[in-house]
Order: structure tokens, then sequence, then C-alpha cells
């Protein structure tokens, strides 16, 4: 086993594999890229959010000649992206159900054109009654999607809840909220689609997850395999955001360069990208939580509902990651979660950092505070009282079988933060301060991986070859878009090959050239990719000890030497695997029981607000996060997957609203929807402990999405710490202060001991 | 010229004249024609990068005669006999600027694409700022939109770029946080 073992590579911060190109200014994302006869592609889309299109008519002023349009008619294939279910169009064809819905399709040599044009297509409709809310949608007075507006439901049940309550000492109720989010990738969503009858579609774009472009292109053009091609881009950022949308964005450009037999380049501006493209789905968590008299959990009874938008696209994935993250690392006897995902005519929501934990663990951990309080108990020492423990099983009654330390971390991030001191000295100064400081804390975990089975559906397949130059490729479909798969997968092959990290590089992703090694997402590259290229390069190692006298020992040169041997003899040289599952996972996708995920990720957050009672703003002073994410590959960019989502969060939490009106985004743009800037990030200490996790690449677990779940309980909560008020619903903006500030006498706090 | 042939320099506007990365350059094109579009489109420099179109993000930050601006706000006749810098402009003879250099030992860049305006901001605070202070290092980039990395080693690697400047400019070794270590800003 290879976890304990020194490294040389792994466990050091090697500088970015791609770093020089991005600081140079070299880095061709998609819009740096020109072709050949190029045009650009523009879309028409919906300005209502649920109807009948009666008609489309063209302005007799424009020279429609010149241009290319497209209409649902010209889909070759099927009109359907589909991502789990074939719902969603990839152009409406008479019918829209949300604002924005792409209807037509516009291409022209010059750019500008397009804008005019844009606006003299005009599109009359038959209003249809729209749903805006889970509210309404889960009244099923009005149907917009399928039979019940029920795009998902799931239902996981441990022991007996309804016996339960009785047996209580305390019975504590909640309802918390969260809002939509926008990824705000610095680089709006593009492709660059072209046409050839001899090698049908080709599409460079900004994405991450290369197969899952091609699987919608063969769809929407009934291709092969071999007519088909998607070619990552340097992609400036994704979040989640460039998992689902960019199939629709490709088969766009791809209709768009067939029929004008011009490559089609289509990159949004900010405003179109904020205003058509995904956001995190909106939340509302109930919970009902019996203790008994020793304030041990007895029974957890969670009511958890989003809002999916107009489509299915992957809110029943996200729905699931919720459920499955909704009970908090917290040992419960009886536990129900009732989930619903609620169709409605907001644009669709998708894919973000986190898949769904954020909402739910956001409920659970503001709830503790909650409970906390009601039993007059230290929220500190509620939480303690209930974690699970190695041996303990969780929710799905999956066994804890892998060592766990949710003690230490708690201490670790008490005593770094000085928590204890600085509550009760806030405690003490905040009665004659008109700013208000507390204290908060989250306490939370993350699964790594696909849920349940997922990975052995996804068959990933990944692995290594040695090209002409001896040069050792990495071969995956895994996309680098900042958070680091270039440099750790490349670390990997390279510890586990013997040889330096220049040998190694990463092949282009393109589905020309590399096997599907499954969807970059799921904090799962690390972990389970990570994992297959260990394996192959191992098996690398033994392929060459067998056919081509590679040694029990060998250096760097013996190893090159080894595979030319190995080349001139038998050709090429590669070594490809699939994943295989730890042994012992059993998961009933049904019952919602068995073993979850393969491995957490477990945090203490802590947060440090100020709150000033005279302009209502808060303030993140300082923030620790102390995590256990199995073996650390590289401290560097660990530690920035750690801030830069703390800092989403941050923004999640107190900053980053959107403006729904009529369906349609009202603050699509940058000035108007504010994330944290330079000024407003606070200290971020972070904090590692290591437990390598034995089936994960040089003992990996997921390290990604883990940091958004955490900052927004853990500021609310401080938040109550300060004022004394419970705020329920994120984002918490100033207004919102002042409403439950003025509002609210603060809540009776019972004596701490 | 542009993919559909057409040439993206155009006679029937008037020249303008001004310095880029040392290099005299002529453009005839529509004086109202974004700075940025003239970079990327004309010019060809294509790391200038745009992310909002509105002057928010930073993205498309240049130095303009010592002053840093948006790009994407600048019509590209104000640019007239101007002195501008743009991230292709920054590494010298193949070498690493020392900001450069801080960013790719300090993890200050993730995705890339705010890096390039980031650098530009950073280099335009270093001049004014050769030593800056953490709250100066905050405010020199306050205009810079970084969405990946919560800017904890941008602001790392401004500083480290200061104090290279003073030392040795060039580090071999790169910086390991232990994993004890308390990483943040100051």
């Amino acid at each position: 086993m290879s976890t304990h073992a020194t490294t040389r590579i792994v466990g050091t911060s090697v500088p970015r594999k791609e770093g020089v190109d991005k600081l140079v200014g070299r880095a061709c994302y998609v819009d740096d890229m020109e072709r050949e006869g190029m045009w650009y592609g523009a879309t028409v889309r919906s300005t209502i959010p649920r109807g009948l299109i009666r008609s489309i008519a063209f302005d007799r002023r424009i020279d429609w000649s010149q241009f290319t349009v497209v209409t649902a008619a010209d889909i070759p294939g099927e009109n359907i992206i589909q991502l789990i279910i074939a719902d969603q169009p990839c152009l409406a064809d008479g019918k829209v159900n949300h604002c924005e819905e792409p209807i037509l399709l516009l291409a022209h040599p010059d750019k500008h054109k397009l804008r005019e044009a844009l606006g003299g297509v005009k599109i009359e409709y038959d209003p249809l009654p729209p749903v805006f809310s889970i509210e309404e949608s889960e009244r099923q007075d009005l149907i917009v999607w399928g039979a019940d507006n029920l795009l998902k439901s799931f239902l996981l049940e441990k022991g007996d809840v309804d016996s339960a309550w009785a047996r209580a000492a305390n019975i504590v109720e909640g309802e918390y909220c969260t809002g939509g989010q926008e990824h705000l990738y610095i680089e709006n969503q593009g492709v660059i689609a072209e046409y050839s009858a001899e090698d049908e579609v080709t599409v460079w774009g900004s994405l991450q997850c290369p197969y899952y472009v091609f699987k919608a292109l063969r769809g929407v053009f009934d291709l092969p395999e071999d007519k088909v091609r998607v070619v990552q881009t340097e992609t400036g950022g994704a979040f989640g955001g460039k998992e689902d949308y960019p199939s629709i964005l490709a088969c766009h450009a791809a209709l768009l360069a067939k029929k004008s037999g011009h490559p089609v380049k289509m990159v949004y501006d900010r405003m179109e990208d904020l205003a058509v493209t995904t956001k995190r789905h909106p939340a509302r968590v109930r919970h009902r939580t019996a203790l008994d008299k020793n304030g041990k959990l007895l029974a957890m009874e969670i009511h958890l509902d989003t809002d999916g938008g107009a489509y299915a696209t992957l809110s029943s994935t996200v729905l699931s990651r919720a459920t499955l993250h909704s009970t908090g690392p917290y040992l419960c006897p009886n536990v129900r979660v009732r989930a619903h995902s609620w169709a409605t005519n907001h644009v669709p929501y998708g894919a973000f950092r986190g898949f769904g934990a954020p909402q739910a663990v956001f409920a659970m951990e503001r709830h503790m505070d909650e409970v906390a309080a009601a039993l007059g108990l230290d929220p500190i020492e509620l939480r303690r009282r209930n974690f699970l423990h190695e041996g303990d099983t969780n929710a799905t009654e999956q066994l804890m079988r892998e060592p766990m330390m949710l003690d230490q971390l708690l201490d670790r991030a008490l005593q770094e933060s000085d928590y204890h001191a600085k509550r009760s000295q806030f405690a003490r100064e905040n009665a004659r301060n008109p700013v208000k400081r507390g204290m908060g804390i989250a306490a939370f975990y993350h699964g790594s991986g696909f849920t349940g089975s997922g990975e052995l559906y996804l068959n990933s397949l990944g692995g290594v070859d040695v090209t002409p130059e001896g040069k050792v490729r990495v071969l995956v479909s895994n996309t680098e878009f900042g958070q680091g798969t270039n440099t750790i997968l490349t670390q990997i092959a390279a510890e586990a090959l013997g040889i330096e990290y220049s040998d190694v590089t990463m092949a282009a992703p393109d589905t020309n050239m590399v096997p599907n090694s499954g969807p970059t997402v799921a904090s799962r590259t690390s972990m389970v990719v990570g994992r297959l290229i260990e394996r192959a390069s191992l098996q690398l190692i033994s392929l060459l000890r067998e056919q081509a006298n590679l040694g029990a020992t060998y250096t760097r040169e013996e190893f090159l030497a080894a595979c030319e041997r190995y080349r001139a003899a038998h050709g090429e040289l590669s070594s490809m695997c699939h994943y295989e599952a730890p042994p012992g996972i059993y998961w009933d996708d049904q019952k919602y029981h068995g073993e979850s995920y393969g491995a957490y990720a477990w945090a203490i957050y802590v947060a440090q607000v100020a709150v000033d009672t005279v302009t209502y703003s808060a303030e993140v002073e300082d923030f620790w996060a102390v995590q256990e994410v199995g073996r650390v590959l590289h401290p560097v960019m660990a530690a920035g997957q750690i801030e830069g989502g703390i800092a989403q969060g941050i923004g999640y939490a107190l900053y980053e609203k959107v403006v729904l009106a009529d369906g349609r985004m009202t603050n699509n743009q940058m000035t108007n929807y504010i994330m944290p800037t330079a000024e407003d990030v606070p200290p971020i200490h972070v904090y590692f402990e290591e437990i390598p996790f034995r089936y994960g690449g040089f003992g990996a677990k997921g390290i990604g999405e883990l940091p958004h779940d955490g900052p927004a309980p853990a500021i609310l909560n401080a938040i109550r710490d300060a004022t004394g008020v419970s705020f329920t619903s994120i984002p918490l903006l100033p207004e919102d202060l002042y409403a439950g500030l003025a509002a609210s006498q603060p809540v009776e706090e019972p004596a701490l001991p | 010229m542009n993919a559909n042939g057409r040439a993206r320099t155009d006679a029937h506007w008037p020249a303008i004249r001004f310095t880029v990365n040392g290099e005299i350059r002529t453009v005839n094109v529509p004086p109202m024609k974004r700075l940025l579009d003239v970079l990327r489109e004309d010019l060809h420099l294509t790391g200038t990068k745009e992310g909002c179109g509105e002057g928010e993000c930073g993205s498309c930050s240049v130095r303009m005669n010592d002053e840093l601006v948006n790009s994407c706000l600048v019509p590209v006749l104000q640019a007239e006999g101007a002195d501008i810098q743009t991230v292709e402009g920054l590494a010298l003879d193949g070498e690493l600027h020392p900001l450069q250099e801080a960013f790719l030992q300090n993890g200050g860049a993730q995705c890339g694409i705010c890096t390039p305006g980031m650098l530009m901001a950073a280099a335009q605070l270093l001049a004014h700022r050769p030593h800056p202070s953490e709250a100066e290092i905050r405010e020199g980039l306050a205009g810079n939109l970084c969405r990946c990395t919560g800017f904890v080693r941008i602001f790392e690697s401004v500083a480290a770029a200061a104090g290279a400047s003073e030392s040795e400019p060039a580090k071999e070794s790169v910086k390991e946080p232990k994993m004890e270590q308390t990483n943040h800003a100051r």
C-alpha cells in the first residue's frame, strides 16, 4: 500500500503544470481562438416564462440572406439535451417553459450585425400561467412539468421516527431557506463548432466534461462515435457551471456550423451568461428533531425541497446529494428524510460546487445552534455529544469503517480560533459597542465521488502511455479548470512510476485522444481518477519488468530505456485501468440504504463575524478551516481550493443574491450581482489533518466541494452569537439584517455553564 | 486579416498610434472601438481577457501611461500617443517577471483567466508602492475579481514579489506551507 510510504513528488507543491502559460498570457481560452472563415452565432430567446409560440416574424429591413437561421426543424437527430431525463429541447419547438429559453439561432460573419438582427426577430406568444416558487409548485394547482411538477423525490428512512417523538425530552423545529447562486466563473461560456462532411462535428469549448458534450452532440446530430469530436480549451473557471450547460451551447454552435458551412464561435457576454445559464438550486429545508434528556439525538425528520426550474437537468442528482448530506456528521438512531425537487418556470438550475450539500448543511448546522439554544446547551457541547465515530452507522446505515477524527478536528478548530475566550470577550464587549461580534461554528462532511453505485455505473477508464519522445502521458477525460487536475495527476504518475514530474505530461482533453474517465465533478478527480492513474502506472511497471527487463529497482534513465525497448519490440506502450470499487460496497438505490459514498472528507469551520448595528452590514473578520481530506497531494493547491471555496461560501451567505422577477434574473450584471472582492475576504487559516484513504490516489479523498459547505452556517451562527437574533435564510443582505434586528427582540439566551 | 478575409485595419479610419510593450503600433480602426478589442483582434494580444465588459471584473486591466485602466472602458482614440503595457510585456527575454514567478510559486493563479489583469494591477501597485502593506495590497487589487483563489494566495504572491525585488529575484524551490501552518494573507 502506497499511502504511508515516503513520497518524492506527491505531497510537495510542484509548480502548476500549465502555470507558466497562464502567467505569460499564452494559455489559449476559447475566445482567444479563431478558425479560418469563422462566423459568429447568437441566440433568439423566449421573453416570457411559459406559453405557446404563435408566430415568428423577421424584420424586412434586415437582409436575412446574409444570415444563417437555425430552428428546431434543422435538427437532424433528436431535439433533446438529455442529462438524466429526456425533457429539455435543444431549441424550443412550439412551446416555451422558461424565460431565455433558446428558440432560434443566427450566424453571421460580423458579430456586430448579429446584435441588430436579434432585435429583428419578432416572436408572438399565447402565454400560459407560470409557476415561480416551491410553494406554488408543490400545491400542484397548476401543473407545468410531467403529471405532478415533481422532478424527483427521495425517501430515506432509518429506525422508527414515528415512535420516537413520545420518548423525547425535547423536540425542536426549524425552517431554513437558501437562495440561488451564480458560479461567476470569470470566463463566460463559449464554444467554437466546425462541421465537415468527412469528420462531421468538432467542438472546442470551455467545459468540464468532454464526454457529456460528446453524448449531447451524438443525439442531436444522430451520429456514431467516430463522427463527433469534443476538445476542451483552457477553461477560465467552472465550479459546476460548465458541467451541464456546455452541452446546449455546443449543439447550438454545431447546428449553425453545419447549416452555414462555416466554423461558428459562440461566446456569451456576461449579461447573457448570467441570465440564461444554470445556478445553484434554491432550497427550503424543514427540521423536526427529538432529543433525549442527555442531549442525544433521538430522531430527525427532514423535509428538503428544491426549485429545479423548468427542466430536469441534474436536479435529481443534486437532490440526492442534498438528501445524503442533510443529517450532518451525527449519530441518530431514527431518521426520515423526504426530499423533493419541484419544477417551476425558472431557468433550469444545475450543478454548482457542493451540489446540494451546501443547502442541506446550511439547514442542519443552523438548526444545531437552535437546538442547542432550546436545550440550554453550548453549541459545541451539543455537537460533541452527537458526533459520528468509527463503528457507528450514518443515516443510510453505512458503517463508518474508516478511521475518523471529528473530535480532534473540533479541538483543533477551538484552539486555533481561540473560540471560547473570544466568545466570552465579545459577550462582554457587545453590550456597550454598536458593532456586535460573535463566533460561529459548522461541523460537516462531504462525500467524495459519485453517490452510491454511481462510480460503478460510470466504469471510468484511464491510464498512461509513453510517447516516441519518451514522455509519459496521462490519458483521462478529466479536465483542468483551475483546480489542479493537470498537476496532481502528473504528480501521481511520476511518483508511482519512479520518474520526474517533468517526465509526465497530460494528453490533450480531446475525445479523439483520451478515454472516458468520467466527468470532472463530485470531488472525484484526486480520489477516483487519481487511483486509476496510480494503478495504471504500477501496471505499466509490471509490464516493463515482464517484457522489457526493467529491474526490481531502477533509475529514471533505466525506466525510459525499458520503455524504448518495449516500444521497439511491441510498438505502442500503454497501460489502462477500469475503475474498481473498494470491497464490501453495497448500495440500494430504491431504499437509499447502504454505502452512500466511498469516502468522506470531514471539517470544522469557525467564523468570527462583526455586525454593525448602525449600518447593518455583517463582516467576516476572521475564518478558521480545519479539515481531514485524506492525503494532501499538493499543499499549496489544496489550501487554494479551501480558501477559494470559503470565499464563495462567504458570498453565498452575505453578498450573492439572484434577483428574479417574473422568471427572469434582473441583476444579470457584475455591477449588481456582488461577489466578495479582495477587500471583503478575511484572513483564512487553513489546517489539514491527514488520514490517507487506502482506495484513493496516493491516499487522497475529495477536496474541491467541501469548503463551500461550511461557511454559510458558520457565519449565520456567528451572527446569532453576536446579536442574539436567529436568521434562517441566505443570502443575508444588510436589508435583511435590518429587518431582522429591528423586528426581533433578542432571543432569550439560557445562561451557559 | 481576420478569419473572414477582411482586413482588421481599414485605411478608411484615421490612424491611431500608441506604444504597446515598448513597440510603436499603428491601427486604422473605428475610434470608439474598445482598446480591449484592438489589443485582442487587431494586435492579436489575446493575453488581455474580457470578463464583464463593464469595468467591474478587471480581467481586461492594462497599464496605460502609468495608470491601471479597464481596457473594456477605453475607446481606442484615448490611447493615441499612449504607452501601454499588457501581460505579454511582463516577461523579458524569456525570464518570468518577479510577479509571475511569485504567482507560480505561491499558487496565485488557478484557472488563469483573471491572472493577466491581476498581474497588471499588481505591477501597477508595486511600481508605486514597492513594499506595500497587506491593506495596500488589498486596495490595489480591489478592482480585480478572482473567483478561484479567494485572493489569499494572490496577496501572498504580491507580497513575495515585493520581498524578492529587494533581495535575490529568482527562487529555486517552491514555497511549502507546512501542514500545521497558518495560511493567511499576513
